[in-house]
């Protein structure tokens, strides 16, 4: 995963539910391409038709509360958002994001001042391995919460299941090496 | 040993360490996976991994709920994969259309031990809380980790205990408890958060009523919401589960976060306004608001004792000719029960749409969908904007008292008089209420049948 993102944000407010990032009457969708045509749908309309590749989601307290669906992570990331930035974030949302690979920054009350400066398309910049944002126009920094070196570990892998099938990999890959020594063996078996 | 939260107790147990401390991040081995539809997710996230077998068929639940039957092509399709996928992997837990919500079907067939740690792709696993149990839910992509594991990271939660006294007046039940806490709260008030529920009155609580307190947990962002094992918990699952599991509870002295005291004394009946669930007041401010459709049912509200309440409040009398009333048993077994006891009879004759076991239209799927400028009062536990259709209708939540009631006038009323009229007890005395399972003839434990 790159270390620095650069894109144009979209800011909104707090308790962004999952329900309006991912309606309910779209759950049966399990294609990924198709899930992010639905992506924050019932929070603003517009959002699909304004959101390009690399952009970055703000929004206040309480991010993804509600539902355990992680379509509202996927449908964000399938239409291009590459981090999410929060005063703080449900808990099941925030795991979906890590397992998903999408970086999401914790701010806490910073989160005031970004909603009082940034405006929906501005660029904005993200260091992930500094936690440090920055918005050019104003010259605005704020600093992140540091995640825990496993999860980000996690989001370094690019999510739970890559990092999992480099574990299965290494795994099988060790019981070869015992069945082809084994092989060899003195007769121990 | 320090003294320990049963969170602390559990997760030390299923991750492997002496003394989970709050904070500590333990990988835990699951007792129990349940996914509904969302198993097709699972289980394509699960191929992912190119692994042939999931780590343990036995301890994989999967009930169909979500939307049941089939509404569409793509549902269709997703409830045949999973037929499939269950199939090939042997899992035997597997719970077709015919059987109802997870939250109710797992405990009833027997699949939630008190002291197991239970994750499930649904947020309301919190609801196997009222059993004593470490429950939680996750997402789709962990879960598929789960089936290929058997593990999973979790962070040892603080706790903040919540101790209930005095008793609920006429009208009021854990439905009406369970917003206010909400409503004090925040719907974030417990992010990440273990809450405990004890005190004299959860001991007065039916399991049923326990059950919606764990359930609505989830709604102030708790990670589990638990209640203590007694008693009536022990009545509840024998012959459900088998003998010989041991209660886990929390050490008297152990270490809380926050300790709160709620005397329900003075609680009126409450209500969830648009568009948020901790928009809690009093039913009586909002009183007279009119309604087009009223929803009994899902996993917070659609066990026995909710049907009956309902039931006598509407025995005799016809729902407003302006407003339509669905009724949804949580489960296989409650509809037979209902049925047998004569409350499906009873909400039929005064006009309700008895639908079949499930989650119905509390998320938007299906089965009564709203319109834009419609008004719903539902017994069901999130009211986010277009959560049941149409981002521009409302929905109220309330307890089946409140819904049953406003009903009868087709707009929004206190259901105390009702209450007070049909000698319907308080929601702290409602043991007794529902005839018991014996004389239902309940149809007992497929887990011990099947094994």
């Amino acid at each position: 995963m790159p270390g620095h993102l650069a894109g144009r944000a979209h800011v909104y407010g707090h308790n962004v539910d999952t329900d309006v990032l991912y309606p309910g009457r779209y759950l049966m969708v399990t294609d990924t391409a198709e899930m992010a045509l639905h992506a924050a749908e019932d929070l603003d309309p517009e959002f699909r038709a304004r959101v390009q590749e690399g952009d970055i989601f703000v929004a206040g307290r309480n991010l993804g509360c509600g539902s355990s669906r992680e379509q509202a992570v996927v449908a964000l990331k399938s239409a291009g958002i590459r981090a999410l930035v929060c005063a703080s974030a449900a808990r099941i949302f925030f795991r979906n994001a890590i397992n998903q690979g999408l970086p999401i920054l914790r701010v806490g009350d910073a989160y005031d001042e970004i909603a009082e400066r940034v405006s929906t398309g501005d660029p904005l910049e993200v260091d992930l391995a500094t936690g440090i944002i920055t918005h050019p126009a104003t010259g605005s920094h704020w600093q992140a919460e540091a995640l825990p070196p496993f999860l980000r570990e996690l989001l370094d892998s690019g999510g739970l299941l890559p990092h999992l099938k480099r574990r299965i990999e290494a795994q099988k890959a060790a019981q070869a090496a015992v069945v082809t020594s084994g092989g060899t063996s003195d007769g121990n078996a | 040993m320090p003294p320990q939260t049963i969170s602390q107790k559990v997760l030390s147990r299923a991750g492997g360490v002496a003394s989970a401390r709050a904070g500590e991040i333990v990988n835990a081995r699951v007792d129990l996976a349940m996914s509904h539809d969302n198993a097709a997710l699972v289980a394509k996230r699960f191929k992912e991994l190119g692994l042939e077998r999931v780590w343990d068929p036995d301890r994989i639940v999967i009930p169909l709920d979500h939307r049941i039957p089939a509404p569409d092509i793509k549902t269709a399709t997703n409830h045949k994969e999973i037929r499939t996928f269950v199939a090939e992997q042997g899992i035997r837990y597997f719970y077709d259309i015919k059987e109802g919500i997870c939250h109710q079907v797992l405990p009833e067939k027997g699949h939630v031990v008190p002291g197991s740690l239970i994750v499930g792709t649904d947020s309301h696993t919190t609801t196997y809380g009222a059993f004593g149990a470490f429950a939680a839910g996750i997402g789709a992509t962990e879960m598929a980790a789960v089936w290929a594991t058997g593990e999973i990271w979790l962070q040892v939660p603080e706790t903040i205990r919540y101790r209930f006294e005095g008793r609920f007046r006429t009208g009021v039940f854990a439905k009406d408890l369970a917003m206010r806490v909400i409503g004090d709260q925040g719907i974030a008030g417990c992010d990440y958060h273990a809450v405990e529920f004890t005190g004299p009155l959860m001991q007065r609580l039916t399991v049923d009523s326990r059950m919606t307190l764990s359930n609505l947990a989830m709604e102030m962002g708790a990670k589990v919401g638990i209640a203590e094992v007694d008693e009536k918990t022990v009545r509840w699952l024998a012959g459900r589960v088998p003998e010989g599991w041991e209660p886990v509870l929390s050490d008297e002295d152990a270490p809380v976060e926050r300790d709160l005291t709620l005397d329900v004394t003075d609680l009126e009946p409450q209500i969830a306004c648009p568009h948020s669930v901790d928009n809690v007041h009093p039913v009586s401010a909002v009183a007279g608001t009119e309604i087009h459709q009223l929803f009994l049912g899902t996993c917070t509200n659609g066990r026995l004792e909710d049907l009956a309440v309902a039931a006598r409040i509407l025995e005799g009398e016809t729902v407003h000719a302006g407003s339509r009333l669905l009724v949804t048993p949580a489960s296989a077994e409650v509809y037979r029960g209902a049925m047998r006891a004569g409350y499906l009879d009873i909400l039929s004759e005064a006009g309700a749409v008895i639908l079949n076991p499930g989650c119905g239209p509390c998320l938007g799927g299906h089965q009564g969908i709203l319109a834009p400028g419609e008004r719903a009062l539902t017994t069901t536990n999130r009211n986010f904007k277009g959560r049941m259709g149409s981002p521009d209708a409302e929905v109220f939540l309330a307890s089946p008292a409140t819904v049953a009631a406003s009903a009868l006038y087709g707009c929004i009323s206190d259901p105390t008089e009702a209450c007070r009229e049909h000698a319907i007890p308080a929601g702290d005395t409602l043991d007794g209420l529902t005839p018991d399972a014996a004389t239902l003839g309940r149809v007992r434990l497929a887990a011990t049948e099947v094994a």
